[in-house]
């Protein structure tokens, strides 16, 4: 009888992401989905990436995981995000073809070890408190050490159009009960999420003569830093408007609509409003934007990004049309909202192991995320963890002060989620540090040790950090006079403080350019190099003043906590660190940091308010 | 958690002493003691050791949990207040299981710990209980009642405004955001910037008020300086005498004017001398009227050439009022006369500056709002750059707002987001 290391349940972008990662670690590792076909599948919108997503991708594609690579492979339109502001805040992105993400994601799994089963989990198997595999609908056993459950929205999933509704986890596709009913018996406790997705556009009937278009960059940015440049043709989106008309036909018709109706308990996000949403919210704007995506180089499948719906299909066929350009479309799939159970985060370990049983691990929107790229980074997280577990091998650290994926499993496993959780990069702190352009020289160096990163990326990952290495040594010999300066064209005051390279790249309006006029030996370095080296000065002064924040973090260790401290009143503790600080009882911040799940958020919680109480105090 | 207790009055023979228990269990314990009467009500009870011998009869008073100070159960007992009556309560309190004597603060700590009280007001309580002048009761009351925490939340929650459109900018760049956002953000810093300059000029006055003004009398040696002094203290307190220089220190006596703690300094007589002592007395002297928010030349005469040293806020009185006829302000220490008219002309001055308006009351505070304004600064000249550094702006933003916590509480990053989504409508 085959004994897996781990099965992963689920083909989506989590459970792919997951079950690569644990081929890498060579694990012996089993994949279950419902259908083999659609493994990889994009099931909402066509793109990968944009702001905090696009960081978290190439977060993921330093430990190297495979969604940048598929993205890279099928993209049809690369923007980079933000272009025109600072490089911390901007985010690559590309629109996919659909059919060549989903072929490159099955492409580059068909390249690994693993047993991929056909079917539906019906029941995990335990033995002892510990995870022991899982049961198909069959009745037939997979039997492993752990397991990786990747649900997506196949836990109780309901579809909504209108008053319709079908239990399923997507267009098409079955839901998985029986799971939630049995995990509820161990002690999980499910909310209820919704999400929902616009309906999909027959692009030969679209007038296309009419509308504005938004078409791909010209020096595209791609989102693995192992691609140079995209393997297809670009293709231009559309954009039209909604207007007053198409207003007042959802208005008219909202008791309708499932989520007005009454026939939706469940959270919706606030960032992926459906257009009754909006409409209600905000009943002055006159106008919403809606973006005309193709959904591939081989379909006329478009997916107007902006108007997610769950009115009942004529309705849907209604408003559309009353969109310019759009006058006589053909909807080709109605749009519709999906109910589905999420279980709280909050109290997951920070591999994403649950306390239901040993060896049993959630990733993606089962953890209450939503987005292909924050259930991509769970995946592979929770295989770090599998490899940790089993392997005994060292992990990647992943914290606030480090990654997008530190940002979000702390977020995650101390707040919990109360709508679907998705990432902004004002969630992260130490926004300037965490760039999407520095991502590997954050995380594979840790990868490669914990044995994630391949040996090919590794190699290309050292060339580059070699050359890095070589022109900042160059930026750092230079010394250059505000004369010379102003030769080549940088407007400096006659201060007479004579400035290194990286100096000179902090000072606004300084360009690559202007630097190697100033130095040959800068000037030979490849272009991405010098690149590099500019985007890192931008931010020096303040990355040295927020590590000087967190070194102040670890002074503060030594700060004693009286034994009467009260955690339950420090706002931004989750009720497990609570219970956990308040049995340890730590008595300084220091050995409060020793105990396992203590966050540096929650010392930096404690600590204020140990600060906050530490006064001259009347009777 | 343990329930407290602890004497609430001042110690020593008294006509009443209130006893105050807090904690969950209180009502519990102080029924052990007597027949505890309905919450919120004075009633008066015979209060009896465990063995049932009576200790006193006095009021005893219940509060709620959430409905008193600590915002725990607590009990007052109003006994008598006679040394051993005060003692034998307090030693049969601290029999009982799961209570013990309050340590110095706690009954307050409780107070903060269960939101009663914000840090601010904590703090204000404490000026207010150590108040000697109304000047200082007026401020304390006003940061206790809660107007420094009002001042604040409103700070707060425009740069938390202004922080979300910066955010809304960044994370919502290809969602339909306005491009002007960053006029709202430049006039909301500015604003904060100067509302918070405002309070923190007041501050330095009122940092006066709570540690007290000086006034220096200045001027030549034997001129009067130490005669005005008593006479304004209204005893002898600066050794006076015919002989020159007599006062080789600084003599210093604080008083209650007008509301306004006031030290008045004797300094050493200003001259050339080849005494050593008395020549580190004028230095002294020359330091510390330095410092004194207004300066008292006391001269024979107006052609003293101290008077050239005269600032702004400084007085010049004429010496000897009782055995001549001089025009203008003058004084005579021996008989007092014009020594009330020069104290109002004081308490005037002082007054004028005494703010009316809310201040911060600590260093804390000041140093929290100091360093809050210059991220502020920074932030401002950033949103005027071009083009506009949207992280660096948000980031000095974020700067400022940590530095507000730590004088008001903390800003949250869901607030950010609650506030961008309350405002546009974002996502596709």
């Amino acid at each position: 009888m085959k004994h897996f290391d781990v099965v992963v349940v689920g083909g989506g972008h989590a459970g792919c992401e997951a079950i690569h990662a644990a081929c890498r670690y060579g694990l012996s590792a089993a994949l279950v989905t419902l259908d083999v076909s659609k493994t990889g599948a994009m099931s909402c919108n066509p793109a990968i990436g944009g702001l905090g997503k696009g960081h978290l991708v190439r977060e993921i594609d330093a430990l190297d995981g495979i969604m940048g690579k598929a993205a890279d492979v099928s993209g049809i339109q690369f923007r980079l995000l933000n272009r025109s502001k600072g490089p911390a805040v901007q985010g690559p992105r590309t629109q996919s073809d659909r059919k060549l993400y989903l072929q490159a994601i099955q492409q580059i799994l068909a390249q690994e070890k693993f047993t991929q089963v056909e079917g539906e989990v019906s029941e995990l198997l335990s033995k002892e408190g510990r995870v022991d595999g899982v049961m198909l609908s069959d009745g037939s056993k997979l039997y492993s050490r752990t397991v990786i459950l990747t649900a997506g929205t196949f836990m109780r999933g309901i579809i909504h159009i209108g008053d319709k509704r079908v239990s399923s986890g997507r267009m098409g596709e079955n839901a998985a009960d029986k799971l939630s009913q049995q995990m509820e018996v161990l002690g999980a406790k499910f909310g209820r999420l919704k999400t929902g997705t616009p309906p999909r556009l027959n692009g030969d009937t679209i007038n296309w003569k009419i509308l504005e278009t938004q078409p791909a960059d010209d020096e595209p940015v791609m989102l693995s830093f192992l691609s140079n440049s995209p393997s297809v043709r670009q293709v231009t989106c559309g954009i039209t408007h909604t207007n007053k008309n198409t207003h007042e036909i959802i208005q008219e018709n909202l008791n309708k609509s499932a989520m007005y109706g009454g026939h939706i308990e469940g959270v919706g996000p606030r960032y992926c409003p459906s257009i009754e949403d909006k409409i209600i919210r905000f009943p002055d704007k006159e106008s919403h934007q809606i973006f005309l995506e193709p959904e591939g180089l081989s379909t006329n499948n478009i997916y107007p990004n902006g108007i997610s719906t769950s009115l009942p299909e004529e309705y849907q066929k209604q408003y559309v049309r009353s969109i310019l350009g759009l006058e006589n479309v053909e909807i080709l799939q109605p749009g519709y909202a999906i109910e589905y159970d999420f279980m709280n985060p909050k109290g997951l370990s920070e591999d994403l192991e649950t306390e239901l049983l040993d060896g049993l691990f959630l990733a993606g929107q089962i953890n209450g995320t939503t987005g292909y790229e924050e259930a991509a980074a769970q995946g592979l997280v929770a295989a770090i963890g599998v490899a940790k577990k089993i392997q005994g091998v060292t992990g990647v650290q992943f914290d606030r002060s480090s990654s997008y994926i530190g940002v979000m499993i702390d977020d995650l496993t101390t707040r919990g989620a109360s709508e679907p959780y998705r990432m902004f990069t004002s969630r992260a702190e130490f926004r300037l540090k965490l760039r999407a352009d520095n991502a590997d020289q954050r995380l594979t160096e840790q990868g490669w040790a914990s044995g994630c990163v391949s040996a090919l990326r590794y190699k290309a990952f050292s060339k580059k950090m070699e050359s890095l290495s070589n022109c900042k040594r160059v930026l750092s010999e230079m010394s250059v006079s505000p004369n010379q300066a102003r030769k080549v064209g940088i407007g400096l005051g006659l201060d007479g403080r004579r400035r290194n390279g990286h100096e000179l790249l902090a000072i606004p309006g300084v360009s690559i350019k202007h630097l190697s006029d100033l130095e040959p030996l800068f000037s030979e370095a490849p272009i991405a190099t010098k690149g590099q080296a500019a985007r890192e000065a931008v931010y020096v002064t303040y990355i040295q003043r927020q590590d000087r924040d967190i070194e102040a973090l670890s002074k503060d260790l030594g700060v004693e906590i009286p034994p009467s401290f009260n955690y339950s009143l420090v706002s931004g503790l989750s009720t497990e660190m609570i219970s956990k600080l308040s049995t340890a009882r730590p008595r300084s911040l220091g050995a409060a940091k020793n105990i396992e799940g203590i966050t540096p958020a929650a010392l930096t919680a404690v600590l204020l308010r140990l600060k906050s109480v530490q006064l001259k105090q009347p009777v | 958690m343990d329930a407290i207790f602890a004497q609430a009055t001042a110690s020593g023979r008294a006509g009443v002493s209130i006893i105050r228990l807090s904690g969950p269990q209180s009502h519990d314990i102080a029924s052990k003691f007597c027949n505890i009467p309905v919450i919120g009500k004075a009633v008066l009870r015979s209060v009896r050791d465990r063995g049932g011998k009576l200790i006193d009869r006095g009021l005893v008073l219940c509060f709620d949990q959430g409905a008193s100070f600590t915002g725990e159960k607590t009990v007052e007992f109003h006994l008598h207040g006679g040394l051993a009556t005060v003692s034998k309560l307090l030693s049969e309190l601290s029999e009982c299981h799961g209570c013990r004597l309050a340590r110095p603060g706690e009954f307050t700590r409780r107070a903060l710990d269960n939101g009663n009280l914000d840090l601010n007001q904590v703090e204000a309580l404490s000026d207010l209980i150590d108040a000697e002048t109304e000047a200082q009761r007026k401020q304390a009351i006003m940061v206790l009642d809660g107007h420094f925490s009002e001042l604040g939340k409103v700070w707060k929650k425009n740069l938390l405004r202004a922080v979300a459109l910066l955010e809304a900018s960044i994370d919502f760049s290809d969602d339909e955001i306005p491009t002007d956002l960053h006029l709202e953000v430049r006039s909301i810093v500015e604003g904060a910037e100067s509302s918070i300059a405002s309070v923190l000029d007041r501050s330095v006055i009122a940092s006066k008020i709570r540690q007290g003004f000086t006034v220096a009398i200045v001027g030549a040696p034997n001129v009067g300086k130490s005669t005005l002094l008593n006479s304004i203290a209204g005893k002898d307190v600066a050794i006076t005498s015919a002989t020159a220089g007599t006062t080789r220190d600084v003599i210093e006596v604080r008083i209650n004017l007008n509301g306004l703690a006031v030290t008045f300094m004797d300094t050493a007589g200003i001259r050339d001398t080849d005494d050593d002592i008395e020549k580190l007395g004028i230095s002294m002297s020359y330091k510390r009227s330095e410092v004194a928010d207004i300066k008292v030349f006391l001269v024979n005469d107006d052609q003293d050439e101290l008077v050239a040293t005269k600032g702004k806020s400084d007085l010049i009185v004429l010496n000897k009022a009782d055995i001549r006829e001089v025009p203008g302000l003058a004084v005579s220490g021996k008989t007092g006369e014009g020594v009330s008219n020069l104290l109002n002309l004081i308490s005037n001055k002082l007054l004028k500056e005494t703010p009316t308006d809310v201040v911060a009351i600590r260093e804390r505070q000041v140093a929290g709002l100091a360093a809050a304004n210059t991220f502020l600064a920074k932030a401002k000249e950033l949103l005027h750059q071009e083009p506009l550094p949207y992280e660096l702006a948000s980031q000095e933003l974020y700067f400022a707002c940590t530095q507000l916590d730590f004088v008001f509480g903390r800003i949250d990053i869901e607030s950010v987001l609650d506030e961008i989504f309350s405002s546009f409508c974002l996502g596709k």
